[in-house]
C-alpha cells in the first residue's frame, strides 16, 4: 500500500511537469493548429535559466526558489514571442508541413546553440528550493515533489483564470474557434498569438525549473524526451483543449511511473506512444476532445 | 526498350563501371558518395509516401531500422554457414548480400503494413504523430532483445555495401518511384494528395494507395537500413530514432513535395553539407537548422522546386528555335 502511495505521489509529480509543457502545445495547436517543436527547447531554456539564476541567489530558501522560477517564466515568455514574431509569423498561412518543418529547424537550432553556448556536458542543477524529506508512515515525501505539485496547481489554477476570466483570455478562445470570425469582431490575431505563445512558453520555462528540481541534471537535449511525451499528453487529452491537457499528462505521469516501478520497466519509453497510438485509433479527438465533421 | 528501363540500366552500368575502380577513389570521398547514395534511396522513397501521396510520415527510420537488422542478422548468423569455412567467393557473398537486403526490404514492407492498415485512417499532424510514435516503438523493442545486442547494437557486421549496390538500388528506387506514379494506376497517388474527398468521391480507393504508397516506401528504407548497415559495419537502435527520420523528411521538403529530381538534389546538398561545414565544425548544425529556417522562410516550396519541363522548353527553343 505504502508502495503504492508512493509510486502515485511520483506519477503525480511527474504527471503535474508533463502537465506544464503539455499546455504549451495544447494553446499553441489551438490557436495555429500546428504543432510547435521548439516548445521542449523553450522548456530546456528555462532549466538553464534557472541553474544561472539560481546560482546567484541564496540557495535552499523559498523565496530564491520563487525568484528562480520567475526568471525563467519570463524569460523563456520572451524567447517564445520572440521566436513566433521572427520565424512563424512570416509563415503563418502556408502550407502546414512547411510551418512543421520550420518548427523542426528551430528546435534544432535551440538545441545545438544550446550545445554551443552551455556546452554539451550536463551540469547539476543547484537545490533553489529548501530540500527536505519527510517521512509519513513509510512514504518518503521530498519537498520537491510537494515544491512541483504545488506550483503546477498555482500556476493551472492561475491558467484556468487567464483563459477563462480576462479579456485576452476570451480573445484566445475566440481565435481558437475561428481566426476569422474572431477578426471580423474587431479582436487583433497577432496580439492574441504572441500573448498564446507567452503564455506557453512561461508555463515551459516553469515547467523546466521543476524537472531539473527532481532529476538535477540539465543539458541542451534535455527536452527532447519529455517534451514529445508532454505533446503525447496533449493529444490524449485532446489537442487544442486545456483541461484535457492536464488530465492526459497526469494519466501519462502516473503510466508511466507505475511501469517503471514494474518489470517492463524497459519499456518506459514506448509506453507513452502506445498510448497515443491507442487513442488515436480508438479515439482520435482525445479523452475530452470534441469531433469535428470535416465540411466538404 | 522504354526510357526509363534504358536509364535504370545505365545508371546500374556506371555504378558498376564507379564501383570497379573505387580503389583508385580517396577513401573518405567513397564514404561520402555512398552516404549520399542511401540518403537519395531513403529520401525518394519516403517522397512517394509524403511528396506524392500526401501522406505525412515520421517514421521512415523505423522501417530502416527493420531492414537494417534483419539483413544484418542474415548475414552475420546465416552467413558463416551458408559460405562455409572459406568465406565464400565475391559473387556468393554478392549474392547473399543481395538476399538479405531484400529478406530485410520485406521486412520492412511487412511492418510497413502492420503500422499502416491502422494508422493511415488518420491524418496530417495525427498520421505524422503515429508513424513516430510506431518509429520509437520499433527503436524500442530492438533496445530489448538481447539476441539483437540490445542497447549496444549489433557490430562487426560484414563489409558488404558498395557503390555498385548502393547506386544500383538508387537507381532502382527512383526507377519503380517514376513509373508508379506515372503509370494509370500511379496518377491515383496524386489524386489522393491533391483532393482525398473528390478521389473517393471518383471511386479511388483512397485507403488503398495510401498504403500502398507506404508499403513501397518502406521496403526501400528497409533495403536502405541493410545497405547502411553494411556500410557502417555497426547499428544501434538509437542511430534510428526520429531525429533520422526528421532528416529524411528535411531533404522531401527541401527538395519539394513530389518533385523526385528536387528530392534528389537535395538528399545530396544535406548529406554533403555537413561534410564541407566540417572546417567549423561546433557551428556546424546551428548553421544546419538556420539554413532550415531561412530556406523555409525564403523558399517555402523547396529549393529544387523548379519546373523543369519549362526550363527544358525554353533551353530547346534557345538552341533550337522553330523553323530554322
Amino acid at each position: 500500500m505504502t508502495e503504492f502511495l508512493q509510486q502515485l505521489l511520483n506519477g503525480l509529480s511527474l504527471g503535474a511537469i508533463y502537465a506544464l509543457i503539455a499546455l504549451g502545445y495544447t494553446m499553441v495547436y489551438g490557436v495555429l493548429r500546428f504543432i510547435n517543436f521548439a516548445h521542449s527547447d523553450v522548456f530546456m531554456v528555462g532549466a538553464f535559466i534557472g541553474y544561472f539564476v539560481g546560482g546567484l541567489l541564496p540557495h535552499g530558501t523559498f523565496w530564491g526558489g520563487l525568484a528562480a522560477l520567475a526568471a525563467a517564466m519570463a524569460g523563456c515568455a520572451v524567447l517564445g514571442i520572440v521566436i513566433e514574431r521572427l520565424v512563424y509569423r512570416p509563415l503563418r498561412g502556408g502550407p502546414t508541413l512547411n510551418v512543421l518543418i520550420t518548427a523542426i529547424g528551430m528546435s534544432l537550432f535551440l538545441e545545438y546553440s544550446g550545445q554551443l553556448v552551455f556546452g554539451a556536458t550536463p551540469r547539476a542543477f543547484p537545490a533553489i528550493f529548501p530540500a527536505k524529506v519527510i517521512s509519513l508512515h513509510g512514504l518518503i515525501i521530498s519537498m520537491n515533489q510537494v515544491t512541483v505539485i504545488v506550483v503546477a496547481a498555482v500556476l493551472m489554477v492561475g491558467l484556468q483564470f487567464a483563459v477563462h476570466g480576462t479579456k485576452i483570455g476570451t480573445a484566445m478562445r475566440a481565435v481558437a474557434l475561428n481566426p476569422k470570425a474572431a477578426q471580423l469582431v474587431g479582436i487583433n490575431i497577432d496580439v492574441v498569438i504572441s500573448f498564446t505563445f507567452g503564455l506557453g512558453s512561461a508555463l515551459a520555462g516553469a515547467g523546466g525549473v521543476l524537472y531539473a528540481l527532481n532529476y538535477p541534471s540539465i543539458d541542451p537535449l534535455m527536452g527532447v524526451v519529455p517534451g514529445l511525451k508532454a505533446f503525447v499528453a496533449a493529444v490524449l487529452g485532446g489537442v487544442g483543449n486545456i483541461p484535457g491537457a492536464a488530465l492526459g499528462a497526469l494519466i501519462l505521469g502516473m503510466v508511466e511511473t507505475f511501469v517503471d516501478g514494474s518489470r517492463w520497466s524497459t519499456y518506459k519509453d514506448a509506453i507513452a506512444f502506445a498510448i497515443l497510438i491507442g487513442i488515436l485509433l480508438f479515439r482520435p479527438a482525445g479523452l475530452l476532445g470534441r469531433y469535428r465533421a470535416e465540411k466538404v | 526498350m522504354p526510357k526509363p528501363l534504358i536509364a535504370l540500366l545505365a545508371a546500374v552500368l556506371v555504378a558498376f563501371g564507379v564501383s570497379y575502380f573505387s580503389d583508385h577513389i580517396d577513401p573518405y570521398y567513397l564514404d561520402v558518395i555512398t552516404g549520399v547514395g542511401i540518403n537519395i534511396i531513403l529520401a525518394v522513397s519516403l517522397n512517394l509516401v509524403n511528396g506524392y501521396t500526401g501522406q505525412f510520415s515520421l517514421g521512415h527510420a523505423g522501417f530502416m531500422s527493420v531492414g537494417a537488422y534483419l539483413s544484418a542478422a542474415i548475414t552475420m548468423l546465416a552467413g558463416p554457414r551458408i559460405l562455409g569455412d572459406s568465406g565464400g567467393t565475391a559473387v556468393q557473398q554478392g549474392l547473399l548480400f543481395l538476399g538479405a537486403l531484400l529478406v530485410g526490404g520485406l521486412g520492412a514492407a511487412l511492418a510497413g503494413v502492420a503500422v499502416g492498415i491502422p494508422s493511415l485512417r488518420l491524418k496530417g499532424d495525427y498520421l505524422a504523430l503515429v508513424t513516430l510514435g510506431f518509429g520509437e516503438i520499433i527503436r524500442v523493442i530492438f533496445q530489448n532483445v538481447d539476441a539483437l545486442g540490445g542497447a549496444l547494437g549489433l557490430n562487426g557486421i560484414p563489409n558488404y555495401t558498395t557503390v555498385f549496390w548502393v547506386y544500383s538500388f538508387a537507381a532502382l528506387t527512383v526507377f519503380t518511384v517514376v513509373c508508379l506514379v506515372r503509370s494509370t494506376y500511379g496518377r491515383g497517388f496524386v489524386a489522393t494528395r491533391d483532393d482525398e474527398v473528390a478521389s473517393e468521391a471518383v471511386g479511388l480507393n483512397t485507403t488503398r494507395y495510401k498504403i500502398v504508397a507506404f508499403v513501397v516506401g518502406a521496403f526501400f528504407a528497409g533495403v536502405a537500413g541493410g545497405l547502411y548497415g553494411h556500410f557502417k559495419l555497426t547499428i544501434t537502435p538509437t542511430g534510428f530514432d526520429f531525429t533520422k527520420s526528421i532528416e529524411i523528411v528535411v531533404m522531401v521538403i527541401l527538395g519539394g513535395m513530389g518533385n523526385t529530381p528536387g528530392v534528389i538534389l537535395a538528399a545530396i546538398l544535406l548529406t554533403v553539407l555537413p561534410e564541407v561545414l566540417r572546417a567549423v565544425d561546433e557551428y556546424r548544425m546551428v548553421l544546419y537548422s538556420l539554413l532550415l529556417i531561412v530556406l523555409m522562410l525564403v523558399r517555402p516550396k523547396g529549393l529544387f522546386n523548379f519546373d523543369y519541363s519549362a526550363i527544358a522548353s525554353r533551353l530547346r527553343r534557345k538552341f533550337w528555335p522553330a523553323g530554322s
